[in-house]
């Protein structure tokens, strides 16, 4: 498998506004590490009141296990700043968010851990949610969504961001190359915070 | 010269290196605020790599999310609930003793909600950049400041160089003019202008709340305002400082003093957007015409004035769904609905004012059979200073409960939850589903609005509580 390409079927969560708190409950941010967050990932849409799976929740279903790419409705991500949220739905097996709109936070969150936020235009999107299961393919180098029909659109993503998830490239490694013009900073300022 | 925004200033007096179309800018953080809940693992990564935290000066730690808020005789006795909770809070004392950081902990006398404590340290100040892992870091906004919530990636950033890599955001101006009609108040009008501007009206943009309503705010009605931005989607939201702005933050543990005070000062006056600046977007708000305000749905933006009806929406799952969930009938108003709990509390509202006000309505009244209130105070120094204006005997008195400080109800994750399918009416900031607790069903509405619920056992609208002025 390479990792510049992701082919999977897509699972649809067609609501709109899904929050961080959604994606990850409360209840599990007292963890202190990344790992095993995807036991919590929609863990109050897929399971009932007595720990019983939601039998038409999608990610219930057989056919939707081991996808990679969600479909989510407009505003996804919204809510609390929480970096459990992509931690979950990257352990959950997840690899890319697609929607009309993403929220900033969480969509900063997930480039910085090499989960894909996809923003699609309505038609692109309206298919995608009409066509739960459909087989995608979404290209990480040429930025680009490409559907069943092999019809392709092209995603907006910073080329900072994008640079980094085909290198792998360490974030902070760039800020601490930066030292030196960060002392001068401080140096030069006209006052101290 | 061009005439900039406010955020324009903040902006480019903090770029360390520009951004390009490649890279974006290396941004200088003047303080950085941190919480048990989304640090541990970023201070897992500079243990990882052997990296010191470099500026613990501008680092100021606190416990919020998790700590419990049982009344207690001593902080030292409070109970923390479960084995993972106290993992947290125990790997925030090692983090901040080890990398050399100023901790207000479980039994110090300043601790509090993040939101509340950096303004009334006076940490919190006009020009700066400040940064929490907590989306609701916009609260600090109102004081001119340019603050936002990041990641724990980013917080990781922080520590290790007190720089971000950003990109920068657009600008939105709310302008709000008119009068604020009486027993109508700040959160009603943030609430307002959600529903109107929408839970995404803000995305990638720098909200400015600007106007003659804004400015008669205090303080602490303006950081209701900021803290809600967030709601709106915006990646911070700000007021430009003025008088009211430098009297509150005058004499304040973190404020500067004497001379450098006078020169602190004459250095903010100058923080304010230009005559004839360009925004992104604008949207402007007549005051003079708002109602308090409640949300019906899941979502802030699901919004109402008190007496109007829930309005309709024809062939919308998402809608109807959230309908459903909150057991609403479209096209009626929500007066009258029986509420379960009350929730006074929050970095929304959770200031002294917002239990003045709470109080001037519990006064000499009880709560509710079968009601269950709580308040809980920002910070310990709320706590005290409510405590010194007898407030809590009020409470008391009404059968409310009056808790140490934290987070609590707001995100249920210390125990303090709503019951599955029970009301509550919360001065809080997030009415999601589940967000206090699983199946809870949550109506956001002003300290006012909440307390005269409680009261009333059902959702009235509270100007009936209004005393007649003397
Ligand atoms: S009070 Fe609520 S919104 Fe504010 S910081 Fe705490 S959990 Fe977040």
């Amino acid at each position: 498998m390479s990792n510049k390409l992701i082919t999977s079927k897509t699972v649809v969560l067609p609501a709109k506004d899904i929050d961080t708190d959604q994606i990850i409950p409360a209840r599990f941010l007292t963890t202190t590490t990344r790992e095993g967050l995807g036991e919590g990932l929609f863990r109050d849409l897929r399971f009932g009141k007595d720990d019983e799976p939601v039998a038409d929740f999608p990610l219930n279903q057989p056919e939707t296990q081991g996808s990679q790419v969600l479909v989510g409705g407009n505003n996804f991500g919204c809510g609390s700043s929480r970096e459990h949220a992509p931690w979950a739905l990257l352990d959950y097996g997840f690899r890319a968010v697609i929607s009309t709109e993403i929220a900033d936070i969480f969509r900063n969150n997930s480039l910085k851990n090499g989960l894909l936020p996809i923003i699609v235009d309505e038609e692109t999107h309206a298919w995608l949610i009409a066509n739960p299961g459909a087989e995608v393919t979404v290209d990480i180098v040429a930025s680009t969504l490409t559907l069943p029909n092999g019809q392709s659109v092209t995603y907006p993503i910073d080329a900072f961001a994008r640079y980094c998830l085909i290198e792998g490239t360490d974030q902070l490694g760039f800020l601490q190359s930066h030292l030196e013009a960060i002392e001068g900073f401080e140096e030069r300022r006209t006052w101290t915070p | 010269m061009t005439a900039t925004t406010l955020f324009d200033k903040i902006w480019s007096e903090h770029v360390v290196v520009p951004e390009t179309d490649d890279t974006p800018a290396v941004f200088y953080i003047d303080l950085h605020l941190i919480h048990e809940v989304t640090t541990p693992q970023a201070f897992s990564l500079l243990r990882e790599k052997g990296l010191p935290v470099r500026r613990p000066d501008l680092t100021l730690a606190t416990m919020d999310h998790s700590t419990p808020t049982t009344p207690v005789n001593s902080l030292k006795d409070l109970a923390i609930v479960g084995p993972n909770a106290e993992r947290q809070i125990l790997q925030m004392q090692n983090n901040c003793e080890d990398f050399g950081i100023d901790l207000l902990g479980f039994d110090s006398d300043s601790r509090g909600i993040v939101h509340v404590i950096g303004p009334e340290l006076g940490a919190t100040q006009p020009g700066k950049t400040i940064v929490c892992g907590d989306s609701h870091t916009s609260t600090h906004g109102a004081f001119g400041a340019f603050a936002f919530g990041i990641g724990t990636t980013e917080i990781g950033h922080v520590l290790a160089t007190q720089c971000l890599l950003q990109r920068k955001p657009k600008s939105l101006a709310i302008n709000v003019e008119g009068q604020i009609p009486d027993g109508v108040t700040a959160k009603d009008l943030i609430l307002a202008i959600i529903g109107q501007i929408g839970v995404n009206g803000g995305t990638g943009h720098v909200i400015e709340y600007r106007g003659s309503a804004i400015r008669q705010l205090d303080m602490e009605a303006r950081m209701t305002i900021c803290n809600m931005s967030i709601e709106a989607g915006a990646r911070a939201g700000m007021i430009a400082p003025d008088e009211v702005t430098f009297e509150y933050l005058k004499g304040r543990p973190r404020s500067p003093s004497g001379e450098e005070w006078d020169a602190a000062v004459e250095r903010w006056k100058a923080l304010k957007s230009d005559e004839g600046a360009v925004f992104d977007k604008e949207v402007t708000i007549d005051a003079s015409t708002l109602q308090p305000m409640v949300t019906f749905g899941t979502n802030p933006g699901m919004v109402v004035g008190i007496n109007e009806p829930v309005p309709e929406q024809a062939d919308d799952e998402n809608f109807d769904k959230a309908l459903r969930y909150m057991q609403v009938d479209a096209g009626k108003p929500l007066i009258d609905k029986a509420v379960d709990i009350v929730f006074v509390g929050s970095c929304t509202n959770s200031r002294l004012s917002d239990l003045e006000l709470t109080a001037s309505i519990l006064d000499g009244n009880k709560v509710a059979d079968g009601v269950r209130m709580m308040i809980v105070p920002g910070s310990q120094q709320v706590k005290q200073e409510a405590e010194a204006a007898g407030l809590d005997k009020i409470f008391e008195a009404a059968g409310a409960e009056w808790r140490e400080s934290g987070c609590s109800m707001c995100l249920g994750m210390n125990g303090d939850t709503v019951p599955s399918g029970q009301l509550s009416v919360s001065t809080s900031n997030r009415n999601f589903e589940g967000r206090q607790g699983i199946g809870a069903r949550t109506i956001l509405a002003s300290p006012a609005t909440a307390a005269a619920a409680a009261v009333a056992g059902k959702i009235v609208d509270p100007r009936i509580f209004l005393r007649s002025p003397v």
